[in-house]
This record gives C-alpha cells, sequence and structure tokens, in this order.
C-alpha cells in the first residue's frame, strides 16, 4: 500500500527522524494561512503517489504568503503528469506546504526487503534526487549498503559506516546515525516493504532533513496496522480496482480491449501474455480467486463491463476443487442477471468437470463461444475482435 | 522416486480447521499418509480419525511423523512453522497465503539454522502422484512419471501438469514453491534435488515476475544441470510497480521483469516457452519422445 509524502512525513516525526516544518492543506487560502504561521520562504508540494512531481509543475517555491496562495491556486486542482502517472495524470487536491530548507548537500537513503538475502537492505547514496535504479545502473560503487540481522538488529556500526561512507561530520554525523537507526525502527515496527528518502539533506546549519519521503507497506501486514489503513487514499486508485477490491476479487485495469477472468494469479498472467502473444492486447488482470462463486463471478463480470475499452472477453478456468459446472453455472447465471451482454465472451473450462461445465454453457441459450485448449481460447478471442470490427 | 515427498513421509496437519480439514479428506482419499493434527486445546480428540495433539512435540512422539502441512491463518502461521521448526520436522509445507514479510524474515533465519526444508508460504503443496499429496493441488490431473514440475504459482502449475499429462507424459514430483516474496525453497534448490533424483529425467519450472529466484536458477542450470529444463515466466505483460495476485509478483525498480528472466535462462540453456500452451510440447520435445 501506498501513501502520501505528508504521511510518510508524520510518521517520521512520529520516529525521531527529523522533516521539515510543515502542514498539508487543500485550499489556497489554508495554504497562505500556513504560510504566515511558518513566516518563512515556503516550498508547496503537490501531494499524489507519483515521482517526477517537480518536472511536472506540482513543486514550487514561494517567497511570502501571498506567492504561496497564488502557487498553491495553480497546483490545487491541477492535473499532474509525470513519468509515473501515465499519460491521465493526477488530478492534485491536497498540498503539503513547508519551510523551504537551505540545503548545503543533498543525499539518498533507502530501505527495501532483499528478497534474496531475506532481510532487510539499507540503501545509501551521495547522489541525492537520483533515482536510485539510475545510480545502481551507471555508478554501482557510490551504493553503501547495509543489511539487518533479524536476530541482533541493525548494530550501530553500521549505522556509523552508512554515514561515514555518506562524508557526514560533526553533528551532522551524528544526526545521521540516529535518523539511519531510527528508519529501520520504523520499517520493521510498522511492517514496511519500502522506504525512501530522496533526498535526505544536510542543511547549511548541518541539519539532517528528510525533504522528500516515500513508504510503502505490506499488504499482508495491514491487519495489526490500522492507523496505516487510515492512510488509503481512494482517489489515488483505479475507481474499479477499488470496487473489485471490495468484493475480494484481485483486479488491475490496464490498457488492451481483451477482458479477462481467470482462477489464480498466475494463470491469470499467463492469459494476459498468450492474448498478446496472439496479437490481442489485455485490459486487465483479473483473478477470481479459487472460490469463484455465483456472486462472485457475476461481481467481475459487471467490473469487466464496466471498462469501455472491452470488446470481448476471455474467461480461463481451471478446475482443481473449483468445479467447472459450478462456475459455468455461475457465469449463465451472471449474464442472465446482468441482461444486456453486448460483447462476444469466449469460454474455456479445464479439469474437474469441465466437460459438464461445457454442456451448461452450450444448452444455456446464450452466445457463449467456447474453446478446447489454452491456444484455441486465446486465438478465437482475439479472431472475434477482429470480426466485430 | 521422488523429491522431498515419499512413502516414507509421515505427515501431520498444523491447522485443522474447515479449510484444513476439507484438504485433509482429499489428501486421505489420495492414500497420503497423514498421522495426526495439531491443535492447541484438542489433545486427545479425534478429527477424521486423526489424533489430535497440543503441540507438534508431542505430535512427534507420539506418531513419528517427520512431515507438516499448515493451513494455519496469516496471524498465526510463522509461529506454527517456528514449532515445527523446533520440534525436529523435516519438511514443512505452508499452504497459508498472507503472512506478513517481517515475519517470515524472522522464520527465514530459523530455517536456515536447522535442517528442516520448508516448501512455501502462499504454496499449493506438494504431489508425487501415485504415491501422495500434501496440499490443494487436484490429484486426478496427475500421472506418475519422470518430469518434475516446479512453480510459483498454483492453477498454472495445474495446466503445465495437465498439458504433460495430455501428451502421456507422468511427473516424478510436482511443487509449487510459493508466491510470496520469501519463500523455503526456491526454483534453484529444487532444481538442485531435481538434478540428484535418478527418477526425474526432466524439469518444468514455471517462473514470474518479480525477485530474482529465476535469474539464479539460470546460473545453477549453467554450472550444474545435467537433465532438459523446460521454463515458462508468466507476467511478460504486467506492468510495473503493480502486484499481480501474488504478493511476491511485482516489477520493483525496474527489476524483476519477464524479460530478463526469459533471458538468462536462454543463456543458460534452459528451453523457455514465450506461450504458456506450449510446455507440454517443449518437454516432449526435449525428452525427444
Amino acid at each position: 500500500m501506498k501513501i502520501h509524502e505528508y504521511q510518510a512525513k508524520g510518521l517520521l516525526k512520529r520516529y525521531g527522524f527529523p522533516v521539515p516544518n510543515g502542514e498539508v492543506a487543500d485550499t489556497p487560502r489554508e495554504v497562505r494561512e500556513i504560510a504566515e504561521r511558518i513566516g518563512k520562504k515556503v516550498i508547496v508540494k503537490a501531494q499524489v503517489h507519483a515521482g517526477g512531481r517537480g518536472k511536472g509543475g506540482g513543486i514550487k517555491l514561494a517567497d511570502d504568503p501571498a506567492a504561496a496562495e497564488s502557487v498553491a491556486s495553480d497546483i490545487l486542482g491541477m492535473t499532474l503528469v509525470t513519468h509515473q502517472t501515465g499519460a491521465k495524470g493526477k488530478k492534485v487536491s491536497k498540498v503539503l506546504v513547508e519551510e523551504a530548507s537551505n540545503i548545503d548537500n543533498e543525499l539518498y537513503l533507502g530501505m527495501v526487503v532483499d528478497r534474496e538475502r531475506e532481510s532487510i537492505v539499507i540503501m545509501a547514496s551521495t547522489e541525492g534526487g537520483m533515482e536510485i535504479e539510475k545510480v545502481a545502473a551507471e555508478t554501482p560503487e557510490k551504493i553503501i549498503k547495509e543489511w539487518v540481522d533479524p536476530g541482533t538488529g541493525l548494530m550501530p556500526y553500521q549505522a556509523r559506516r552508512i554515514c561515514f561512507g555518506l562524508g557526514l561530520k560533526g553533528d551532522s554525523f551524528k544526526q545521521g546515525v540516529k535518523a539511519v537507526s531510527n528508519l529501520v525502527k520504523l520499517f520493521g515496527e510498522m511492517d514496511a516493504s519500502l522506504a525512501e528518502i530522496n533526498p535526505l539533506v544536510v542543511t547549511a546549519e548541518g541539519d539532517i532533513l528528510a525533504v522528500d519521503a516515500k513508504i510503502n507497506f505490506d499488504d499482508n501486514a495491514l491487519y495489526r496496522h490500522k492507523d496505516v489503513v487510515e492512510f488509503r487514499d481512494l482517489a489515488e486508485e483505479e475507481p474499479l480496482e477499488t470496487q473489485a477490491s471490495e468484493f475480494d476479487l484481485n483486479y488491475i485495469k490496464l490498457d488492451g480491449n481483451v477482458g479477462c477472468m481467470v482462477n489464480g494469479a498466475g494463470l491469470a498472467m499467463a492469459t494476459m501474455d498468450i492474448i498478446k502473444l496472439n496479437g490481442g492486447e489485455p485490459a486487465n488482470f483479473l483473478d477470481v480467486g479459487g472460490a469463484a462463486s455465483v456472486e462472485g463471478v457475476e461481481r467481475a463480470f459487471r467490473i469487466l463491463m464496466s471498462d469501455p475499452n472491452v470488446k470481448a472477453v476471455l474467461v480461463n478456468i481451471f478446475g482443481g476443487i473449483v468445479r467447472c459446472d459450478r462456475v459455468a453455472s455461475g457465469m449463465v447465471e451472471a449474464i442472465k442477471n446482468i441482461g444486456d451482454v453486448s460483447v462476444p465472451i469466449v469460454v474455456r473450462l479445464e479439469g474437474t468437470n469441465a466437460e459438464e461445465g461445457m454442456t451448461i454453457l452450450k444448452e444455456s441459450g446464450l452466445d457463449f463461444q467456447t474453446a478446447k485448449g489454452f491456444q484455441e481460447a486465446a486465438s478465437l478471442v482475439v479472431k472475434t475482435l477482429e470480426g466485430g470490427g | 522416486m521422488a523429491i522431498l515427498f515419499d512413502r516414507d513421509s509421515l505427515t501431520i496437519v498444523q491447522g485443522l480447521g474447515k479449510e484444513g480439514q476439507f484438504h485433509a479428506e482429499r489428501m486421505l482419499a489420495y492414500d497420503t499418509r497423514l498421522v495426526g493434527g495439531v491443535t492447541p486445546g484438542r489433545e486427545g480428540q479425534e478429527i477424521m480419525g486423526l489424533p489430535m495433539f497440543n503441540t507438534v512435540e508431542n505430535a512427534v512422539k507420539a506418531t513419528g511423523a517427520n512431515t507438516s502441512i499448515i493451513f494455519v491463518p496469516p496471524p498465526f502461521a510463522a509461529d506454527a512453522i517456528v514449532e515445527a521448526i523446533d520440534s525436529g520436522i523435516g519438511l514443512i509445507v505452508t499452504i497459508t497465503e498472507g503472512i506478513p514479510t517481517t515475519d517470515m524474515i524472522r522464520v527465514a533465519q530459523r530455517l536456515r539454522r536447522s535442517d528442516t526444508k520448508l516448501v512455501g508460504p502462499n504454496s499449493p503443496g506438494i504431489i508425487t502422484p501415485g504415491v501422495g499429496k500434501l496440499g490443494i493441488m487436484p490429484a486426478d490431473i496427475h500421472l506418475p512419471g519422470k518430469v518434475g514440475v516446479i512453480s510459483r504459482s498454483g492453477t498454472l502449475t495445474y495446466e503445465a501438469v495437465a498439458q504433460l499429462t495430455a501428451q502421456g507424459i507422468g511427473q516424478s514430483t510436482c511443487m509449487g514453491l510459493g508466491g510470496d516474496p520469501i519463500i523455503g525453497t526456491r526454483h534453484k534448490d529444487a532444481l538442485a534435488m531435481f538434478n540428484e533424483d535418478a527418477d526425474t529425467d526432466a524439469v518444468v519450472m514455471i517462473g514470474e515476475i518479480g525477485g530474482t529466484d529465476e535469474e539464479q536458477a539460470a546460473a545453477y542450470v549453467k554450472d550444474h544441470m545435467k537433465k532438459p529444463v523446460v521454463a515458462f515466466i508468466a507476467g511478460s505483460t504486467a506492468p510495473p510497480g503493480k502486484r499481480m495476485g501474488h504478493a511476491g509478483a511485482i516489477i520493483a525498480g525496474g527489476k524483476g521483469t519477464a524479460a530478463e528472466k526469459k533471458s538468462a535462462l536462454s543463456e543458460a540453456g534452459v528451453i523457455v516457452c514465450e506461450s504458456p500452451a506450449e510446455i507440454g510440447d517443449k518437454v516432449r520435445e526435449a525428452l525427444e519422445l
């Protein structure tokens, strides 16, 4: 799960990681009031779940409260397009207003789960402001890494090694060591999956500050972090994905025109892949899960049909514990309940009671096209697309 | 005749709730040697004819169990796995989906210091056709034979197995490694076991986006593998930064793409299927049948 910068900074503050003085606002007037309270030059930052906000015009400096109000009125309500938002962009409805920092040096500090070494890895670099992937590709020697052993936790020398590597000195060094250890604590206790402070700034006064912050969380651990769940911003999500998540369906919207409904995540990805191999473009990823009940199937169909780009649907079910005849009955009932389904539906059933399922579809009087194998199903659905223009 | 799970495996079920019982019934129907169950507070009772125990330790003492299958819900699953490790269980199969990653980081540390093998979590389980199954897979699509199957997913594994069976190609052992970021047995570990198994002639490995397990497997194949490996990698069309159902199936920071994995495997001499529909054919070709 992703959260906003201002929420991430709130957590950092709670864990004693220094952040700039600031507040969040959703109207230009509030921005002016915050700027007045800060009483110094401020920076106004669009709050959307995407990087590259500065280049897209979503981050602006303001010398005084009037200027802050003015830039805020430009940013609030704008549709921000960055390399991470896609062409559609994201509407800005909140800004973070912060005291502008007197930057002396920009550094990078990040943490992720290292799957191979089965531990949390800290990454730091003197190349602040740059994407870590770019640094890793071009100048890997500039990345300092430390792995946190879950038994001993972070040892003080590891935090010191990172801060020496970052070239910190004197009081900045002391603050840095404390910040690194506090971030490790936050990461573990809050079940984060990624934390990035980029840039981590050393101010002209020698203070350490998180000028930008990104924290993602492990969805599987949200059950024990109610406070994190409250950070969820539905406006940041694809509406169909939100709707699907309410029904425990795993749906991700894509840009193609062949809708797919599959049981199992791996098979769902493979179905997208085979559609593409046959010259079509998948409109979505959809795993209806092991249950594949009438209700689930109906909801899944309704979500697929709500995407106006969908011109044909491929249903690919591998029955195991889930019986294909049950899924087929579910589909028939779902289509009857929905009523007006105008796009062609190609169905491939395999595994437990597949034959019985196919018979149910054929005898339903509904216009299902059935396919025998995985490849046949994919080529058939792409053909119906061409036939239909 | 198999890896990890054979006729000598005596298995207890940790978590015999509704789901555990549903699947235990099917495992018993496939003649799997289940010898007991563990649910704290139920010692002395029987469920489906299986003696129940308060602790794994007691179950091991009374039944001689060397294997465990875990259906315990996510918040309690790490505890169940560590209890099985500490009780000297040799093979733990964890079906539970949704265990927090930080829990698995802690479990992994204990696991790597022990002699126990863990399959999963978030795995459909392991089956040695004709011998028994520990998991939730449909048994009837399998055929005893000499091709090993490993995968990070469930139904896509069934798809591959069905393609093999349709060609008359049987399987030695089929194993779901699990869809989570941190899992006990990875592709390279399973390949190494199949490499040493006298009754496995070829291996099908099904990978997916996310992590570097497939790249590590490619390195293993290049240096050590004596048998043909046929692979399919799911998620060529998956967008970056999105979790594709499995907690571990995500392209993060531009890493973990299907293209990278396919090219690493091809370079290592693995037969890489472009289409998930050609797995059976490629295995037949590799075995020159």
